[in-house]
């Protein structure tokens, strides 16, 4: 069978793949090389070596970027997946309301990035109104507000997720424990929770990555300001790009840097929690 | 696997007695009202005229700050949202068309035969699905500009290229669990691999289409910075046409900004109430695979 199908290549793989070289594949390796020179389109690069990088290195509002995106992503990823597995936990009790609870709570994150930014600068302007500043008169205020609206956004896609992991979990288990007299705290930690570790290592890794990589929340919400001081570093990349001439190889450089920690962060936290899924 | 999604009716196995379901369902009713109170604000001052917005976003609109459809009127115009919608709509039906269609065939063959070629195809698709945006924008947009695809058409094609990645692996996920005997009595019977493929695979894949079809929908929709880098200012999608709003220097007319935050929320509230079953099983599902 293998045989007969090979042939047929250009009619099942040719096409995306002429996509996916053109416009994912090209861009990438060009932008590899393109990090190491001095350019403003990508016919006058010039060989730098590794002197975007160091400037990358040595700029203060990357390292910013980078500082305020770790906080970022530490906090906004520890508060999403506590939140959204009490959630999940709370509503497969077979309370009453469930399904409209589950509807309400998913429903943000239908809404894309640029609207939700601005959705939340009002209520956060709003509320700050009171106390006569707004989100963009200290960092704090726009770090917390990144925070609120990204946990609103994503927590009811994690818990979807967790739902459909503690749904998995044979009834016989749950029976199993109760009959053996363990408490309601025992089964969570000693049996729900083992068992759904592969929706746990899902919903890190898109909670991880998605923050780290936010850019259209951070762009409407802040724009980075005050004096790009609520930057994270997509955003920072972006402005560093296309606001800063003569900067571009720049850019560049930080983007490899920023691809570079997005994939050490993915794999490293994959391999983590994958060792600790139970074999079912 | 697919199975697996289809307990969710089920009466659940830990119930809690009658005193604690009704207290989880008081809690859970004050926590939706505070998950839906952010889209009432936006609605609600959407008919407040501009001057009272950003003062006093939490009071009821009266007589005196009362602007009728004045704020809707005055978006539209300014954004030219209602082509804005016509080009996102567009753009989104025909890339998740083609993304799930040309992946499926590439994620089949890719599964099925097994070469030293397919399996490292396999990995490059999978490698795409962690690189951030950022690192191809600069490139990509001389890509598209060289070969002069930004228009609405041209970048559904960027779209194929740079969504393959999840969708080859998600459908490679799901070819993995059907047997192969089904393909072989196909064979046997005279099929060529084409119509093996649309007549015995395609059915078969159908609900991992429907979450691909979902999965990318979500994503173009909302999309901001390719569609911004790849079209430029000549056709606005809505993401761009709603940031437009803001102008230069931070300067946004917050009435016309409300009036388009509805109508960008609006339809997709209305699509996700009339399909949530199948949204949210999509997601689950989607999440079961990866």
């Amino acid at each position: 069978m293998q045989k007969a199908y090979k042939k047929y290549f250009w009619i099942f793989v040719l096409p995306t793949l002429i996509a996916f070289t053109l416009f994912f594949i090209i861009p990438f390796v060009l932008g590899i090389g393109l990090s190491f020179c001095k350019f403003t389109t990508v016919t006058n690069a010039v060989w730098v070596g590794t002197d975007n990088y160091v400037k990358a290195f040595s700029n203060a509002d990357f390292l910013n970027a980078l500082w305020f995106t770790v906080k970022f992503t530490v906090v906004s990823v520890i508060s999403i997946n506590v939140i959204s597995f009490i959630f999940a936990y709370g509503l497969t009790r077979g309370i009453k309301g469930t399904n409209l609870f589950r509807t309400t709570f998913f429903m943000p994150n239908l809404i894309g990035g640029i609207v939700l930014g601005y959705i939340w600068q009002l209520m956060i302007n709003g509320v700050l109104a009171g106390f006569g500043v707004t989100i963009t008169t200290d960092a704090k205020y726009g770090f917390w507000g990144l925070v609120i609206l990204m946990n609103w956004q994503l927590i009811g896609y994690m818990m979807i997720i967790y739902i459909a992991g503690i749904q998995n979990i044979p009834t016989e288990l749950a029976e199993a424990a109760k009959i053996d007299g363990a408490t309601k705290m025992q089964a969570l930690f000693k049996v729900t929770i083992p068992m759904v570790m592969s929706s746990i290592t899902i919903c890190l890794f898109l909670t991880l990555t998605n923050s780290f990589k936010l850019f259209d929340q951070n762009l409407a919400l802040t724009a980075g300001a005050p004096s790009r001081k609520t930057s994270m570093l997509a955003l920072d990349i972006y402005t560093t790009f296309y606001n800063r001439n003569g900067w571009e190889g720049v850019g560049q450089a930080k983007a490899v840097i920023f691809f570079v920690i997005v994939g050490i962060l993915a794999l490293t936290q994959l391999y983590l929690t994958r060792n600790r899924e139970v074999e079912n | 696997m697919a199975g697996k999604t289809e307990k969710q009716e089920e009466p659940q196995m830990m119930e809690v007695s009658k005193g604690t379901g009704m207290l989880m369902t008081v809690v859970f009713s004050v926590l939706a009202v505070i998950f839906i109170f952010p889209i009432v604000l936006v609605f609600m001052n959407s008919f407040k005229s501009k001057l009272y917005i950003s003062d006093r976003p939490f009071a009821l609109p009266d007589s005196e700050t009362f602007a009728g459809l004045g704020n809707y009127v005055d978006g539209v115009a300014k954004t030219g949202l209602l082509k804005a919608a016509g080009y996102s709509i567009f753009i989104t039906v025909f890339s998740v068309a083609l993304i799930v269609l040309f992946t499926a065939m590439t994620a089949w063959w890719l599964t099925r035969v097994k070469s030293r070629i397919s399996t490292i195809l396999y990995y490059i698709f999978v490698f795409a699905m962690i690189v951030p945006f950022q690192m191809v924008m600069f490139t990509l947009s001389k890509v598209t500009d060289t070969l002069n695809l930004g228009n609405p058409v041209g970048i559904i094609f960027v779209y194929i290229g740079f969504g393959a990645g999840l969708s080859v692996f998600m459908f490679a996920g799901f070819v993995k669990a059907i047997p192969v005997s089904l393909e072989e009595a196909a064979m046997i019977d005279g099929c060529t691999p084409i119509q093996t493929f649309f007549r015995i695979v395609l059915p078969v894949l159908k609900p991992t289409a429907i979450t691909v079809a979902i999965l990318n929908a979500m994503w173009i929709w909302n999309d901001y910075l390719l569609p911004l880098l790849v079209l430029g200012s000549d056709y606005q999608t809505i993401p761009i046409a709603v940031q437009y709003l803001r102008g230069g220097y931070g300067s946004v007319d917050m009435g016309a900004m409300m009036g388009m935050l509805v109508l960008a929320i609006l339809p997709i509230i209305i699509f996700y109430l009339g399909c949530q079953k199948y949204i949210i099983k999509g997601v689950a599902a989607g999440a079961v695979k990866g």
